[in-house]
């Protein structure tokens, strides 16, 4: 194989791991930017996901792969508004870092609550998506990716609609901008900030289809490590805008791929948080982040 | 001779000009007054005077030391402290720790005596709470010395603020809006108060207010600032008859 | 306002901490630990100075910092390649060690002091882990540290058998650290974390001391690296990781903010915690995760809130009743 289709097979390996960091990464920007909190959990999001989708799949419920998809999302939505209302809502005027703790006893007890009922033994399941793989002259690119790019795409034009377009994203933008003057307009500022909890974690389950069909293996903690990931596309990126998190997601993993390819496996995670230090030493809010300076 | 000339001094946020060719000369001891309706970039020429903003254009002296482009904590160093005008305490910690903050920098001894309690530690820890209490007491705030700076009432915070600013040693005191919030005894309490420092410190001072009556009541020269520009300056008197200022005060 | 170096303060930690020891070399010697106490008494010791440290970054100086692994196991291995490569004595090899693992610490402080200086709030935080996942990743490339296989044969000098001379080095790490507080550099910690626009009027180059204070943090986090590298005699970079650092960041909040002694009993009880709830086996890592949430939530609830103001309360009337 020349050097032009591996370099290109490299990038477009990254592509898709970037778009899956991508997805997970709107995640933790829109809670970032509406309850301006990090949800630490949101990894584990992506676990519980791909364990629903095991659970009323092939792994018990033996429910039709549509339907599966549908409920997992549904079940994932509802679970992070219920953890925000549990959770997260009392801490509302709290310091941010007794929220920051609040959210790591959250992941790890989902991480625990999953370990306990499904065992620490890797559970193989084979992937959902059964599509052909594409060729192109001398590069194939595998059905997974193909949908991964796909449903990643889809995913985020709607978000992006939703929050640009839609009066409920109108709101959303408006609780971010300032919560206090969105009260005051009328927004109802709960249900806003329960329905960005529902839409990320929503998102993660997605996200968790996409990460277990390449992976085809499920363990309590797979959703640490892309979790992480996506949480450093989204600081990339700069935390709390969406194209940011788009951005960020996709570069992370295109540099994720390369250094794997070109450099050294044991060394990729330490190239992508080099990056990531140096992009913030240059701009201390990411790439597409906005600076808030505080006024004296 | 002037302790403080600013000359042709200006900034700009993106397209708007905020402040624009102001000139100020203060002379050593004065007790003048910044005044100007609200949004007349009165608390911008502090920002600008104390680095936290970078002037874009024009010259800052203090005592003939080129002070534009030098860090807050360095003009602090060369003799500017300041108070707020949002009230900024170190509100966790006592209120004599608060002015012992300020000493920090003129009562020393080094690293090795914070970790240990040793060398200088003891001699120059008494040195600094004598002092401190010493600057307290000018604001009645002594007895208050142990109590958090979050729990003072509103007056005496105001009033600490004063005190940890002098603790270090300025030449030039900025008060930003010293009486505000506060009710006519308080300010007439605090306008003497003010007073008293610049006689006791040696202190000169440069006061924020937009309640002119107040400042022409203790200050010897009064600038006006109208939309970032300079509209009239002078003492008391000429500025309060100026048809300009009265203008720009009520309204045509 | 006395100021005495031999303060009542002081006397009474000194005496608090000898009761501990003998209390604690009683009850080893006299055979009351059993095999699996006996193994956490190290880490007690580590884990007390790894909150009492990481208290001076996060509680003292505000800033937070999800890395504070990264400085332990910076000290662990810089010191473990001394003691297996050089094979000195062991009263010449210990104290080096501590001052090498401490030093390389402390180097790496002042490194990402640089960061310190542009970054706040939650940007601060990603960018400590992320010099944590860095550290990791490199121990884990390196031929010299043994790759992901770890480092082994390192001389045991710190087990339980020389539990005093570590008991002392934590005491005296837990005085230092206290003594800082209560002095004028401590006092800028604190004046940059409630606010640190006015603490550079009052001319504090803030930067300076943000970095000073993550190079105290990081030499002291460095020796409870060696003393861990010294106790276990095996070191896998995975054991350094970032949950390492929640569990530190986990225990100096659960202690209050800032407050030593309350990192210290928090260190103890997360360190002792697991063991006690290994009857529960499964269950014990869930029941933590349950733990945790009930008390951030009750600490922020209106509920405590209540509480401290009766308190405050019935505490008034008794002095007004004691002054009449």
């Amino acid at each position: 194989m020349d050097i032009f289709s591996s370099l290109a097979e490299q990038l477009i390996n990254g592509l898709r791991t970037g778009s899956i960091y991508a997805l997970i990464a709107l995640g933790y920007t829109m809670v970032y930017g509406i309850a301006k909190m990090i949800n630490f959990a949101h990894g584990d999001i992506i676990m519980v996901g791909a364990y629903l989708l095991f659970l009323l799949g092939v792994g018990k419920l033996g429910l039709p792969t549509p339907v599966v998809i549908l409920l997992a999302i549904i079940l994932c939505a509802v679970l992070g508004m219920l953890i925000e209302k549990i959770a997260y809502k009392p801490l509302r005027n709290a310091p941010p870092l007794a929220v920051l703790i609040t959210a790591i006893g959250v992941s790890y007890f989902l991480q625990n609550f999953v370990l306990i009922s499904m065992g620490a033994t890797p559970i193989p399941f084979a992937s959902m998506i059964k599509v052909p793989s594409l060729t192109l002259g001398t590069i194939t690119v595998s059905g997974i990716t193909l949908a991964t790019l796909v449903v990643t795409f889809v995913c985020m034009a709607g978000l992006i609609f939703f929050v640009q377009r839609t009066k409920t994203g109108a709101a959303m933008r408006a609780v971010s901008e300032d919560r206090g003057a969105a009260e005051l307009m009328g927004i109802n500022v709960n249900k806003t900030i329960s329905l960005t909890f529902a839409i990320g974690s929503g998102l993660a389950a997605v996200a968790g289809l996409l990460f277990i069909s390449q992976y085809e293996s499920l363990q309590p903690t797979l959703g640490a490590l892309p979790g992480i990931k996506a949480f450093v596309a989204a600081v990339l990126g700069g935390i709390g805008s969406i194209p940011g998190a788009i951005a960020g997601g996709i570069i992370l993993g295109i540099i994720e791929s390369l250094t794997k390819a070109y450099i050294s496996t044991q060394l990729s995670d330490a190239i992508s948080f080099s990056v990531l230090v140096l992009v913030l030493l240059i701009r201390p809010a990411g790439i597409m982040g906005k600076m808030k300076n505080e006024k004296v | 001779m002037p302790i403080l000339e600013v000359t042709g001094l200006g900034i700009s946020f993106g397209g708007l000009r905020a402040v624009d060719d102001l000139n100020m000369t203060i002379e050593k001891g004065s007790l003048v007054g910044l005044i100007g309706p609200n949004g007349a970039g009165k608390t911008t020429v502090f920002n600008m005077l104390t680095g936290v903003y970078r002037p874009t254009d024009g010259g800052i002296r203090l005592d003939g030391e080129n002070l534009i482009g030098k860090k807050p904590d360095e003009i602090s160093a060369a003799g500017i402290a300041r108070t707020f005008q949002n009230i900024r305490l170190f509100s966790k910690m006592t209120v004599l720790d608060n002015v012992k903050v300020g000493l920090h920098n003129h009562i020393k001894y080094p690293l090795f005596g914070s970790l240990f309690h040793a060398g200088s530690y003891a001699k120059k820890e008494k040195e600094m709470d004598e002092k401190a209490l010493e600057i307290l007491k000018v604001f009645d705030l002594d007895s208050n010395s142990d109590l958090k700076a979050a729990n003072l009432p509103y007056g005496k915070q105001r009033k600490l603020e004063i005190a940890r600013a002098l603790a270090t040693a300025p030449k030039l005191l900025l008060l930003d809006e010293p009486a505000a919030g506060m009710n006519p005894n308080e300010t007439a309490e605090l306008m003497e108060t003010i007073q008293l420092v610049r006689e006791k410190f040696g202190v000169t001072i440069l006061l924020i207010e937009h309640d002119m009556k107040l400042v022409s009541g203790i200050c010897e020269y009064i600038y006006v600032l109208n939309f970032g520009r300079e509209l009239a300056q002078g003492t008391p008197k000429e500025v309060l008859n100026n048809q300009e200022v009265i203008t720009a005060y009520l309204g045509e | 306002m006395k100021r005495k170096l031999i303060s009542k303060k002081n006397i009474i930690s000194v005496a608090i901490i000898a009761v501990l020891y003998i209390l604690i070399q009683v009850l080893i010697n006299g055979g009351y630990l059993s095999r699996q106490m006996m193994s956490v008494i190290i880490p007690l010791c580590y884990n007390v100075i790894m909150a009492v440290s990481l208290s001076l970054i996060v509680g003292v100086l505000g800033e937070l910092s999800l890395g504070h692994a990264a400085f332990m196991s910076i000290g662990a291995y810089s010191s473990a390649l001394f003691t297996t490569k050089f094979e000195l004595p062991e009263f010449i090899a210990l104290p080096l060690a501590l001052i090498i693992g401490g030093l390389c610490a402390a180097a790496l402080g002042f490194i990402i002091g640089i960061p310190v200086l542009r970054l706040k709030g939650d940007y601060l935080a990603i960018v400590t882990l992320g010099f944590g996942e860095i550290i990791k990743s490199i121990f884990n490339f390196l031929p010299i540290t043994g790759g992901s296989k770890g480092l082994s044969g390192i001389p045991i000098y710190t087990s339980y058998r020389n539990f005093g001379l570590v008991f002392l080095i934590t005491a005296v790490i837990v005085l230092l650290i206290k003594n800082l507080l209560d002095s004028r550099h401590g006092r800028v910690f604190a004046a940059i974390r409630d606010n640190s626009i006015a603490a550079q009027a009052t001319g504090i180059p803030v930067g300076t001391y943000k970095t000073m204070a993550f190079v105290i943090a990081a030499f002291f986090a460095g020796i409870a690296g060696v003393l861990y590298a010294h106790n276990v005699g095996i070191l896998k970079p995975g054991n350094f990781d970032y949950n390492m650092s929640i569990e530190i960041l986990v225990m100096v909040v659960l202690g209050g903010m800032g407050s030593i002694g309350g990192s210290i009993i928090a260190a103890v009880i997360l360190t002792l915690l697991p063991e006690l709830l290994r009857s529960f086996a499964d269950y014990r890592m869930l029941l933590y995760a349950i733990v945790l949430i009930a008390l951030m939530l009750f600490n922020n609830s209106s509920l405590k809130k209540k509480l401290i103001e009766k308190r405050q309360m019935s505490r008034q009337e008794k002095s007004e009743k004691e002054g009449e």
